[in-house]
């Protein structure tokens, strides 16, 4: 029998179907269930229509499916929006019995989510004690009246069926974001400063939160920047995340990194759309604007994760390359990889130290070397120069003809470095049958669907983790024997599409989706059977 | 240690800026060479640093006070010293400017106030008088100046000061004044620009030491009217940014 489901809880912002959701994930992870949740809100406070769709399931869930086989209406707009996506059999739990036993027991009408759950959980088996005790756990407030409301919903329900425990790893559940956060800690972060934008937020929420960093909120992006620069320039590790409009701000300073050779890591969470767009819905449209950021000539690393734990690793190796070869670094996410939740489980990272100055003789900032990586020193302890104009070995602006070629050319001997670093990393990945000729390439967090319908179909998975410096030897080797090439992404014009030919791969179709939502293996199954 | 670096000074002729590198020369032997660090905003007055040896981050234009802001949150043992123009604090950066002076930021910006930007070849600034002719304003600026002093208290910047350049001691004093004093410091360093606007007669006849209080701001609007104070308008003590993170 499948183990394998899915279940849609919505409601009005501010009726806690989100926190619902992820209780209803925590018991499908306490049963040893992989576990995925799809978070759909809109840009307001109260009102409106917000839903989550939670996966479990016995093998890998990496995305949610379309079909549905509970919903969970807080109101009666849930219903109507999304009965269409109920498998058959399925089962739908109204919010009337919920809030009249919340009514009887004289509880806060946001309790009704907890009855909700309990309803829920007893239709499928769910034992009271993993119930109450994961009810203890993620409830701050009321939780007596909590419980009891719990309780009565749960005594009063009958029992449908018993979902079996599975013999799993219980792992943490995290979303992107966190994922994000907890790589850099781990790779020795000290500072993360930035503006509030959706999707991106959250991180700073997170580390604001966890207090074991320095966290800034400052007056705008540009500001955001130039700080975390200052802080890097003085030996701290530091960060910054944002979304499309927000990078954008910050795109000067990018360039002022690179030349200033001042590691920073820039976390761009895309949303849908260009300018304002669509600030809390997915997509995949600043993939060549990320690669292009930052006028000049300039070499930075861009990497983009497919799930919680290639974000946690992309996140930690980017604060080290960026430490490494001094430099801007880049992680490219969207909305649905940063703000839904995953099974954490991931390889753990290491801060890896810098090349410092061995202190002896006079200082030079940008000496000059065979690989152009330049010892770093710090102030206060040393004269250290750096700065956003062309400059010599010692830090000072110059406008001589051979100094800039100079300069120019250890930029790009360290440039050459950083493709070579590749070879040491994780940078493309295949899944599913290798033999098979007809290949389907993606990045970013498009990386369930795509394994999911591809994997039934036979075919091969071709990810793309770096995206900068192009990783083309692994790229080429994954390739052979490919004789069509799908490309899939989250955005109109194809843009990956676009680098692959920059680096002489065609692709042979493209399938393209721009709704804002995330793909789902349902839909895209049918697509690819159709190439 | 020198305190001079052999790069060739690129200044005008009888720039004012020569005589705030003299200010800033005697401050930094006095506060300790290692323990400073300066930041640069783009422009005239950012050229200093390369005049300098001590440590330095020469910045974007109109960005040298957040990075400042990033060096001093990174390591409160450094002496943070910006240095910008009016182009770069009043124009391009001034949220920036604003918000140091309301978090308290423990960092010196000395902003060289030429009154236009001079590097790009003389077109006006949120500082140039009403009716000024740059190059982009042929028939003169039609915009009102901006009262700087007014700004920084509006603000909340807890030390205010403005000097003139020719008066290297005075400058020499308040710089060494404005690093001491722990939150942000602002001093305003009205400077000649020989070359687009020479204000050297004008200000020598104007400017005055004054017993310098908050009321006093007032006094000039950076207009051609009366008599223009120097001093430290405003001081006061209150936790910094850094003290409270």
């Amino acid at each position: 029998m499948k183990k394998d489901y899915s279940i849609l809880i919505g409601g009005e912002a501010g009726q806690g179907s989100r926190k619902a959701g992820l209780i209803i994930a925590k018991i499908f992870n306490r049963m040893g269930y992989n576990v995925f949740i799809h978070d759909d809100y809109q840009s307001l406070i109260k009102g409106g229509h917000s839903f989550s769709q939670i996966r479990a399931s016995d093998e890998e869930c990496l995305t949610h499916r379309k079909k549905v086989d509970f919903i969970l209406a807080l109101d009666k707009k849930t219903i109507e929006k999304h009965k269409a996506i109920l498998n058959k059999g399925g089962i739908i739990i109204s919010g009337e019995r919920p809030y009249e036993i919340v009514k009887e027991l004289n509880g806060g009408r946001i309790m009704g989510n907890i009855a909700m759950i309990a309803i829920f959980s007893k239709h499928i088996g769910i034992d009271w004690k993993i119930l109450s005790s994961i009810l203890k756990k993620e409830i701050s407030r009321d939780i007596e009246k909590n419980l009891e409301i719990a309780k009565k919903a749960y005594n009063e329900t009958k029992e449908l069926f018993k979902i079996e425990k599975i013999k799993n790893k219980v792992s943490p559940l995290v979303t992107g974001n966190e994922a994000i956060a907890l790589g850099a800690i781990d790779a020795g972060l000290d500072i993360y400063s930035a503006y509030p934008m959706t999707p991106a937020t959250s991180i700073l929420h997170y580390l604001a939160e966890k207090r074991k960093t320095i966290t800034t909120q400052v007056e705008n992006e540009i500001a955001v920047i130039n700080s975390i620069i200052g802080s890097a320039y003085a030996g701290k590790r530091s960060m910054t995340g944002t979304s499309g409009g927000g990078f954008a701000l910050m795109t000067e300073a990018i360039s002022f990194a690179s030349i200033a050779e001042i590691p920073i890591l820039v976390v761009n969470s895309q949303r849908a759309g260009p300018a304002s767009g669509v600030p809390t819905y997915s997509a995949q449209g600043d993939l060549l604007f990320s690669l292009n950021s930052g006028h000049g000539d300039i070499v930075r690393f861009v990497a983009s994760p497919g799930d919680a734990n290639e974000a946690y690793y992309l996140s930690g190796t980017l604060l080290n390359l960026a430490w490494k070869y001094q430099t801007p670094t880049i992680l490219l996410t969207d909305k649905e990889l940063s703000e839904s939740t995953y099974k954490f489980y991931p390889k753990k990272i290491k801060k890896e130290k810098e090349l410092l100055w061995d202190n002896k003789g006079e200082y030079e900032r940008y000496a000059q070397t065979e690989n152009g990586i330049s010892p770093m020193a710090y102030p206060g302890k040393t004269i250290v120069k750096a700065t956003s104009y062309e400059h010599d070995r010692k830090g000072y602006t110059t406008e001589d003809a051979e100094t800039i070629i100079a300069m120019q050319d250890k930029r790009l001997r360290k440039f050459k470095e950083m493709e070579k670093a590749l070879d040491e990393l994780e940078t493309v990945k295949v899944y599913g049958n290798k033999k098979s000729k007809k290949a389907v390439i993606c990045w970013g967090s498009t990386k369930g669907a795509v394994k999911e319908a591809s994997l039934k179909l036979g075919l091969k998975v071709i990810q793309i983790l770096f995206l900068q410096p192009f990783p083309i030897k692994e790229l080429k080797k994954a390739l052979k024997g490919v004789d069509k090439l799908v490309s899939v992404e989250c955005n109109s014009t194809g843009q990956l599409s676009v680098l692959l030919s920059q680096n002489g791969i065609k692709v042979d179709k493209q399938i393209l989706k721009y709704d804002a939502r995330p793909l789902n293996p349902e839909d895209l199954e049918l697509k690819l059977k159709k190439i | 240690m020198k305190i001079e670096t052999n790069y060739p000074n690129t200044w005008c002729p009888g720039c004012g800026n020569f005589a705030i590198l003299e200010a800033m020369k005697k401050a930094i032997q006095e506060i300790g060479q290692e323990k400073v660090v300066l930041v640069a905003d783009i422009g005239c007055n950012s050229k200093i640093v390369d005049y300098l040896n001590v440590s330095s981050l020469g910045s974007l234009h109109g960005r040298p006070i957040p990075s400042a802001s990033g060096i001093k949150i990174a390591n409160p043992e450094l002496k943070v010293v910006v240095f910008t123009g009016d182009g770069g604090s009043l124009n391009e950066g001034i949220s920036h400017l604003i918000h140091a002076a309301k978090k308290n930021t423990d960092i010196t910006v000395i902003m060289h106030n030429n009154r236009l930007f001079a590097l790009t070849t003389g077109q006006y600034t949120a500082s140039s008088p009403k009716g000024f002719k740059g190059k982009s304003t042929p028939d003169g600026s039609i915009e009102e100046p901006l009262n700087t002093l007014e700004l920084m208290m509006a603000a909340k910047a807890s030390f205010i000061g403005r000097t003139y350049s020719s008066k290297i001691d005075y400058t020499k004093k308040m710089i060494i004044e404005a690093i001491n004093h722990k939150g942000f410091s602002f001093i305003e360093v009205l400077q000649p620009c020989p070359s687009f606007f020479n204000t050297f007669q004008f200000y020598n006849e104007k400017v005055y030491e004054a017993d310098a209080n908050e009321k006093l701001i007032k006094e000039w609007n950076y207009d051609e009217k009366g008599r223009i104070p120097l001093g430290v308008f405003h001081k006061e003590e209150r936790p910094t940014y850094e003290d409270e993170i």
